[in-house]
């Protein structure tokens, strides 16, 4: 790996670390010796195509999952917020969306009605959880996770239904909230060009940790490119965003190198074994 | 002089105060198959206490609660859909606890009022254990309201905010149990479960908050269980069924009232 990609954080600041995580689900090796740490004052997206492990390795940060081998290790006395990526709640429980806020942990009236408010989302308050839009309910879904006070908010693919204009105010607000928290964010997407413009630290995945590092050099990297580089479909969905969100940052694809099984570029001292494409 | 109605009228109430915010956690987390299957395998939990000579209350809340924790773990462990398995040991185990009683000639019991209960029967010493233990129910799900909801909301989004998920569901469980214990003499194995889920389901409309819902369910239960006992005493009807069918009225009728209007 390129060594200026490696951010170097000191102790103190990490929140959660995982260490030399490995997970097979049957015969797939889905999460290959993976090691990351989040840090205080960090917004770092997880990045891959579908079925790279973000959902697994989220599972075991979040520890809703043991790992077959590695472990995880939270800084004492660490508050997750958790923003889930679909959530259903059952027509049968009759609950209002302030009713909803008030189940997380320590809520208390007064800074629901805060961050009801601060997400334009007060008329919304007595509203029942079941007649919300897509839009509305993933507000409400961030409005719980930040209820918690999170030293670390988890954002589970945020966007998934949400229109543009939806999306850009997410992606606005996040930085935001980091510097008034000082939480550090992890972000999971599938769509790098949706979220560089407020991601620090990019981690792009593919069973293994492909690359990680600045989203301007990521999306430069090879690495990355090999993992989504391929998929032409991308483009014209990038620029038609780039226009409307001059904001969210743009990044070229090079189409010119082979990927060897490790996440290295063919050709290169590291590669061990050649002629692996992923699609 | 205590009138000879009151005793089973108290009893009544007391089961539908306390069923009614225990069956709306119930009706909301799906498991109302749960607490049927409790019920039949209750009817084991009689045989044995009659073949071992132990107070039946007690024999009935102990294999209740034991039976409830088998449940817990083979639903976490068995790879078959939870439904099936728990069709498969409701249906057997009261098939089990009828053919095991069927032995015993010596034993004479009125198999009727413990498949449908018998609320006449009912002495002060049911009634204590009505009220104790319907107190000590009323009084974990207020302690615990806001993790049983959270649970019920989601157990996943749960675990992460540090609710002890695991033991909250063990304890609603047992809670469960202990309620299918104590109100088996007031409409019997058969029917605990209407007692449970139609009072909730019929309050699900009319409440706003899970709160309000879990409060009418009582308030419905305890009518139904008022207009059962005059029904049953008026048209000389079994008083068990009799409260199930008031139950089941109420329903349709808010139901109607619902659907008018909307």
């Amino acid at each position: 790996m390129n060594p200026d990609l490696v951010v170097v954080k000191t102790e103190a600041e990490i929140l959660i670390q995982g260490q030399g995580i490995n997970q097979t689900w049957g015969e797939r090796h889905v999460l290959q010796n993976i090691d990351l740490a989040i840090c205080e004052n960090e917004i770092v997206t997880i990045i891959g195509p579908n079925g790279c492990g973000k959902s697994s390795l989220l599972r075991i940060l979040l520890g809703l999952n043991i790992p077959d081998s590695g472990k995880v290790t939270r800084r004492k006395g660490l508050r997750i917020g958790y923003m889930p990526q679909k959530l259903r709640i059952d027509d049968r429980l009759p609950l209002s969306v302030t009713g909803f806020l008030m189940l997380a942990p320590g809520a208390r009236k007064v800074r629901v009605k805060e961050w009801l408010e601060r997400l334009s989302i007060t008329s919304l308050a007595e509203q029942a959880v079941q007649r919300l839009s897509g839009g509305e309910w993933q507000r409400v879904l961030l409005a719980r996770a930040l209820l918690i006070e999170p030293h670390l908010l988890v954002l589970d693919e945020p966007v998934q239904g949400v229109d543009i204009q939806g999306q850009r105010e997410l992606y606005q607000l996040l930085p935001e909230l980091r510097n008034e928290l000082g939480c550090g964010i992890v972000l999971v997407s599938h769509d790098l060009h949706l979220v560089m413009a407020s991601t620090d630290r990019v981690i792009c995945l593919n069973g293994h940790i492909c690359c990680s590092g600045h989203p301007d050099q990521v999306s430069v990297s090879d690495e990355y490119n090999s993992l989504f580089g391929h998929n032409g479909g991308h483009q014209p969905v990038l620029e038609a965003v780039a226009e409307i969100t001059p904001e969210l940052a743009h990044y070229t694809h090079h189409h010119d190198h082979t990927h060897c099984v490790d996440g290295h570029v063919e050709g290169s001292s590291e590669c061990i074994e050649k002629e692996h494409k992923h699609d | 002089m205590i009138s000879w109605w009151l005793l089973p009228l108290f009893a009544g109430l007391g089961v539908a105060a306390t069923a009614g915010p225990l069956g709306s956690l119930v009706v909301c987390r799906r498991m109302a198959f749960f607490g049927d299957t409790l019920a039949h395998g209750a009817l084991l939990g009689i045989t044995l206490g009659i073949l071992l000579d132990l107070n039946l209350t007690l024999a009935l809340v102990f294999s209740c609660s034991v039976l409830a924790l088998i449940l817990l773990q083979l639903d976490k462990y068995t790879g078959i859909a939870s439904d099936t398995l728990l069709g498969i040991l409701s249906q057997s185990s009261l098939a089990i606890g009828l053919v095991v009683l069927s032995f015993f000639d010596n034993v004479r019991i009125d198999l009727m009022a413990y498949l449908f209960g018998d609320l006449l029967a009912v002495n002060q010493n049911d009634l204590l254990w009505i009220f104790a233990g319907g107190s000590f129910v009323i009084a974990l799900l207020i302690w615990q309201w806001r993790g049983l909801l959270a649970s019920t909301v989601s157990e996943e989004l749960a675990a992460i905010d540090g609710y002890p998920v695991k033991r909250l569901k063990a304890m609603l469980v047992l809670l469960l149990a202990l309620v299918v214990a104590i109100s088996m003499k007031i409409v019997g194995v058969l029917l605990i479960s209407a007692l449970l889920i139609i009072p909730a389901a019929t309050a699900r409309p009319l409440a706003k908050s899970p709160e309000q819902m879990a409060m009418l369910a009582s308030l419905i239960g305890m009518i139904s269980v008022g207009a059962g006992m005059a029904f049953s005493f008026i048209w000389d009807t079994p008083t068990g069924p009799s409260i199930v069918v008031c139950a089941a009225g109420l329903f349709v009728v808010s139901q109607i009232v619902n659907s008018i209007r909307k």
